[in-house]
């Protein structure tokens, strides 16, 4: 194909991922969605399911780890059920292309004379799908099955037909119906208008043009990443971090990863992480390759989002690694574990290519849930994503309060929060001192302080980082660690701050009117030596309060 | 006799454009001079020279401004000062939690207050507007001390949750405007009382921050003019297409950011008007983007929000434009996996495209378009240089992409004229696509100096039916200027469910900020000719986080919950397709614009000045014409000598000082009667 057509053609399939993401964005209710952009949209190969066109603006984790998605479908189609047109599979099953029970995927078949072209999938974060806790994020779960209800690749349309019923048992397993509600049809809106934008394309160009486009691309994209690795020396490289516990048990659990360059091929072995663990840190294959993405995609971040990328990379992860777990080991708290990949994959890269890394980010979601009854009997749960400080970078000290490297999420805004929930915030500040030293310092985190307005409430919080602190790159230094603080009021002195025993992991917490909760985030690691710092830039961190003189610890 | 006259002017990056207008015979002239970028104001008197000798003549100017854009881009505001609620200095630090790039965590953030100059105080207002603590004035007053002798010059008074009762804010800015020694105090709920901190925050801090660059500019202004001339009116165009007095200028400039390329789609939307086009795209294609507008049902589409760059937010209503970065000096190269790419690399106007022979090698899409023919070496555009170098042009595309692709350079150049479409026509569908309206429902208008080049194609891409070229696309925006109305816009948050409205209650609102509006209406001494408002909600189902704009009935009587739902569920569908059962309905925010309206403009006026008799007397010269490779024998015109009625047959280029109008082969152009270029398949 010439490389004129194929430009065009590139751009118009681009839009068409780009289109569905607008769409959902703009229509779906919990802010999750709608403000954080926890979704995604792309086409799939009809018959591998590989990753052919994937929207820029959905969640970054999501690129990889749809085409596992799709291959549940194609699967349970070979293994019987009779595909039509009109046909709209529903699911969230974490360990059939999943990533947790919160992801809801929609994937429909695209028929062109009489059989599959390719197919297109929504995916979205939805509020509460049941499970122990709101929200979804129970870092006690032991199974699955006290996360949330699990629902397996079924058609939610039949032929064009949409199977009431389905809704029905979705709704009445979720805390917030109407959420769910207006999240489904956010995605079922999405898929609609990607269907129209395909065949009219289709159309226009015909199927053998835009086939033979998108094999291009694949092949355009896997030479891309060859030229990448080709670049970097030939060697092995062992890197290990740590998750705090995973919940249940306060073990630290390892990831460790053998980075392996050979030539335009690249080999990472996971064998000597941690085994698949009690509690909700564990993550399916499917998520371990996709966070894996994600992080290269971080590092040579001109490659394409299309299956070709992986295919000069080889993965080695045994069945008993906590990387590659089966129903019904818990996986709720998937973002800590690839939050943690991402940082190990920054580290192994920090020598080959010092140019292009960086310090690690907090490495924490921070899930922190408050919820209770208001006045007249109506239930309220404030569950948010809280930010901390990115890395120090080749061209300058870390970003302070960015959102986490497997997602593009904002945070909303505390006025909104204080609108909506029985709740006030005392702080939302920069935390000093955060950030890792070196000669570009890590970006701050950040501290938040909650005060309870109504009689009573429940908190939990789900984080990370609370005994192994994010990691500088090329010399430079650790972050600060995660720290939260709970049960106190406005003038109680420090020993009345009580602090979970998993550190950064609790539920069941009960608060009084006039109790305060204090989240503080990680900063994020250095860049380079800290004696390389200018002097310049310590006497205006000095002034501006970014570091003060006496480091509270 | 005395004529009076309006002038436009748009002062832009690299040219001044002016436009006069002399009421009662019509006249229009046009001017561009270089822009005098230390002072804009001298460039800007040299400019209205040009178009007339006596100053005294001239009635009003009326004046699109990019002194605030600047300021903010090139971080040179004032240095400014924040005094907030005890607890949130870093809110505008810290941002909604974003990055600037999705992939590459490299992001730094620089806020335009240092973080030793935002100051807190102890006072906090609840979400349902209790005061939970008042303020201490002696507090307000030791913070305003303290940032004077930090060497600063305006600030910003910010307090957490002061949409819902503004009243903790009141008392403090009272204090700090008795010892802050100048005027440039900007207190948040009185530029924008509405929810969301962080959006209020930046809006009030940034207007801080431009008040004194603004402030002193429009007053060097003030001086250049009433030395010459003691009467004339001047009017700033504002980024929602309105204008606004000097004086509201100064103490507002925030509402300036996006001042004169907005000055240029209100000029669109009339012209189209007038031509009998209701809905019309409008690309205005500049040295190193493309600006996307939408104009549907003769209404320009308002934005609330943008980003002048990263974290930089303003939230105040703006005419809604999408840049990408597509212009004339956009760089073509061929990336990693080995496919042609267009920007984002732009050779701007400095040193500008190979042709310009100011140092660059690489070609943009200028260059491609004068390798095809498309462009007359002999008659630049703007007058900055005598000729363009055509070899220069062929090298850069031989070198950096024909060898690369292993094509033919007019092949080369035609795939990058061709990538560049795609890329503007993307960009044009997804647009029309996220506001709800389908493409090929509507015309395009091109303007600046290159858009008109890129027509035809564009409209073959998105399945247009018809471009519209007016008659001096180069000076499009300083025609707008001399199109705008007045207008002031006004918010206020409500976030209450529709069960709970009342609606009396609301009127009495409305009306309040009705009062207020037409004072800063009637600042200015501008004839008007009536006076309107426009009321809009922002609604949503609960638990949403998106709104929709509602417009609601301007009859206060008819102010009723069922109206007011019907119209939701109205906009709601259009947007989304597919409204929701059983769920609350909410306002968020009530909107309230006035609107005076300026005497109308005669657009006929342009059909008038010299004319040749026949099409082919306006013939300059022939050029051989590159297209879907093969060469046509194309002939070069000169458009404004064209006769109303002339039909042109494309291959053909159309000249004029300030743009360059190809139309393709198998295209068809025909003058109307206003003067514009209607470009179509069909024949005429």
């Amino acid at each position: 194909m010439d490389a004129v057509t194929l430009a065009i053609l590139k751009g118009r399939l681009e839009q068409i991922a780009d289109e569905m993401d607008a769409t959902l964005f703009r229509s779906a209710f919990n802010p999750i969605i709608a403000e954080a952009h926890d979704a995604s949209h792309g086409i799939y190969d009809a018959h591998t399911g590989e990753t052919l066109i994937q929207g820029k603006s959905g969640l970054p984790i999501f690129v990889g780890v749809m085409a596992f998605a799709v291959q549940a479908v194609i699967q349970k189609v070979s293994s019987g059920d009779d595909l039509k047109e009109g046909d709209v599979y529903i699911f969230n099953d974490p360990y059939d292309g999943g990533t947790h029970l919160s992801d809801f995927r929609l994937v429909k078949p695209i028929f062109r004379n009489g059989a599959v072209f390719c197919y297109i999938a929504s995916v979205g974060h939805w509020h509460d799908v049941g499970g122990n806790v709101p929200g979804n994020y129970n870092p006690k779960a032991t199974e699955s099955f006290q996360e949330g209800i699990l629902i397996p690749p079924v058609k939610l349309f039949n032929e064009g037909r949409l199977n009431q019923d389905i809704v029905n048992i979705l709704s009445a397993n979720s805390r917030l119906p109407n959420s769910l509600y207006g999240d489904l049809n956010g995605q079922i809106n999405a898929l609609d208008l990607g269907e129209e934008r395909l065949h009219s394309l289709l159309d226009e160009y015909t199927e053998e043009k835009i086939t033979s486009a998108l094999k291009e691309l694949r092949e355009r994209a896997e030479k891309m990443m060859r030229q990448h690795i080709v670049a970097l020396p030939n060697e092995t490289i062992a890197v290990e971090d740590y998750l705090d516990n995973d919940g249940v048990t306060d073990d630290p659990l390892t990831l460790a990863i053998d980075l392996t360059i050979k030539d335009d091929k690249m080999t990472i072995d996971f064998s000597k992480s941690s085994d698949a663990c009690a509690g909700p840190v564990n993550i399916s294959k499917s998520t371990t390759i996709a966070a894996t993405y994600v992080a290269l995609k971080h590092i040579f971040t001109d490659v394409p989002a299309n299956a070709g990328v992986l295919k000069p990379v080889e993965f080695i992860i045994p069945e008993d690694c906590f990387l590659n777990v089966r129903a019904p080991k818990p996986v709720g708290g998937y973002t800590e574990t690839i939050l943690r990949l991402i940082d190990v994959i920054f580290q192994a890269f920090q020598n080959s290519a010092s140019d292009r890394v960086n310090g690690c980010a907090y490495g924490t979601i921070n899930a922190l849930s408050l919820s209770g009854y208001r006045k007249n009997g109506s239930r309220w749960v404030m569950f948010s994503f809280f930010g901390g400080g990115h890395g120090g970078h080749p061209e300058g000290d870390g970003l302070n309060h960015g959102n986490a490297p497997i997602s593009t999420a904002t945070i909303p805004p505390l006025e909104i929060l204080e609108a909506a929930y029985p709740i006030q915030f005392t702080q939302w500040g920069l935390r000093p001192n955060s950030g890792g030293k070196g000669k570009h310092r890590g970006g701050l985190g950040a501290i938040y302080e909650i005060e309870l307005l109504e009689e009573e409430a429940n908190a939990f919080l789900f984080g990370e980082r609370g005994k192994f602190a994010p990691k500088g790159v090329i010399e430079g230094e650790e972050g600060a660690l995660n720290q939260f603080f709970y049960g106190y009021e406005a003038n109680d002195p420090p020993e009345k701050q009580l602090s979970p025993p998993l550190k950064s992991k609790i539920t069941g917490i009960g608060l009084k009117r006039g109790q305060r909760v204090r989240l503080e985030t990680p900063g994020g690691g250095g860049f380079g030596k800290s004696s390389e710092r200018s002097l310049e830039k310590l006497n205006y961190d000095l002034e501006q309060g970014y570091v003060t003189e006496t480091k509270d610890d | 006799m005395t004529e009076k006259i309006v002038i436009g002017v748009d002062v832009g990056g690299t040219f001044t454009d002016i436009l006069a207008f002399e009421e009662k015979s019509g006249r229009v002239s046009v001017a561009k001079t270089p822009s005098t970028k230390k002072d804009q104001s001298k460039g800007f008197l040299e400019g209205i020279l040009k178009t007339t000798n006596d100053l005294s003549l001239v009635s009003t100017i009326i004046h699109g401004t990019t002194v605030a854009t600047n300021a903010l881009l090139e971080r040179k505001g004032a240095k400014t000062g924040i005094i907030t609620t005890l607890g949130f200095r870093d809110v505008l630090e810290m941002r909604r939690r974003d990055r600037p790039k999705t992939w590459g965590l490299w992001g730094t953030f620089t806020p335009v207050v240092e973080r030793k100059n935002r100051l807190e105080v102890s006072e906090r207002t609840l979400a349902d507007g209790t005061i939970r603590s008042p303020i201490n004035e002696k507090e307000v007053e030791n913070c305003a001390k303290t940032l004077l002798e930090n060497g600063c010059s305006a600030v910003c008074l910010f307090f957490i949750n002061g949409y819902a009762n503004p009243e903790n804010e009141r008392r403090a800015a009272k204090v700090l405007r008795s010892v802050w020694p100048n005027k440039h105090v900007s207190v948040a709920t009185e530029i924008l009382p509405e929810i969301r901190e962080f959006e209020r925050c930046s809006t009030a801090t940034l207007n801080a921050y431009l008040q004194p660059p603004v402030a002193n500019y429009l007053g060097r202004l003030e001086t250049r003019i009433s030395v010459e001339r003691k009467k004339s009116e001047i009017l700033i165009v504002q980024s929602n297409g309105g204008v606004m007095s000097v004086e509201t200028a100064k103490s507002l400039p925030i509402r300036t950011a996006l001042s004169g390329p907005a000055a240029g789609v209100v000029a669109a939307r009339q012209i189209a008007k007038a031509a009998g086009f209701e809905n019309i795209i409008t690309g205005d294609m500049g040295g190193t983007s493309f600006d996307i507008s939408l104009i549907a049902n003769n209404q320009n589409m308002l934005t609330s929000q943008a980003n002048i760059d990263f974290g930089m937010t303003i939230r105040t209503p703006m005419i809604e434009m999408t840049t990408i970065g597509a212009g004339g000096g956009s760089i073509a190269h061929i990336d990693l996996t080995g496919l042609l790419e267009i920007g984002p690399e732009s050779a701007g106007s400095d040193p500008g495209p190979a042709c310009y022979g100011f140092g660059n090698d690489r070609p943009t899409v200028t260059d491609a378009n004068l390798v095809l023919g498309r462009i007359d070496a002999s008659n630049p555009i703007g007058g900055k240089q005598k000729s363009l170098d055509y070899d220069a042009a062929t090298r850069a595309v031989d070198n950096h992409i024909a060898k690369k692709l292993n094509l033919s350079i007019h092949d080369a150049a035609e795939a990058i004229i061709k990538v560049a479409n795609a890329k503007m026509s993307g960009a044009i569908r997804l647009i029309s696509i996220e506001r709800g309206y389908d493409p090929k429902k509507f015309a395009l208008m091109p303007f600046g100096g290159g858009g008109a080049l890129h027509a035809g194609a564009l409209m073959k891409d998105i399945g247009l039916s018809a471009s519209i070229v007016p008659r001096y696309p180069g000076v499009n925006s300083a025609l707008g200027c001399i199109m705008s109305d007045l207008r002031h816009d006004e918010v206020r948050t409500l976030n209450i469910s529709l069960e709970e409205l009342d609606c009396k209650n609301l009127a009495k609102n409305i009306e309040e900020i009705t009062v207020e509006s037409k004072k800063v209406i009637d600042r200015s001494k501008a004839p008007l000719i009536k006076k309107e408002r426009i009321i809009e909600l922002d609604m949503l189902y609960l638990g949403q986080t998106h709104s929709v704009s509602v417009s609601v009935s301007d009859d206060l009587k008819k102010l009723t919950r069922q109206n007011i739902e019907k119209a939701f569920l109205k906009s709601y569908t259009r947007a989304y397709s597919r409204p929701l059962e059983g769920i609350s309905i909410r306002i968020l925010n009530l909107r309230v614009s006035m609107i005076g309206v300026r005497p109308d403009i005669d657009l006929f006026v342009f059909s008038k000045g010299e004319r040749a008799e026949e099409t082919s007397d306006c013939v300059i010269s022939k050029q051989k014409i590159y297209s879907n490779g093969a060469w046509h024998e194309a002939k070069i015109f000169d458009r404004l000598l064209l006769p109303g009625g002339s039909i042109i047959a494309g291959p053909a280029l159309l000249t004029q000082p300030d743009a360059t109008i190809f139309i393709e082969p198998k295209m068809n152009a025909k003058v109307d009667s206003y003067g514009n270029i209607i470009l179509s398949e069909e024949m005429f």
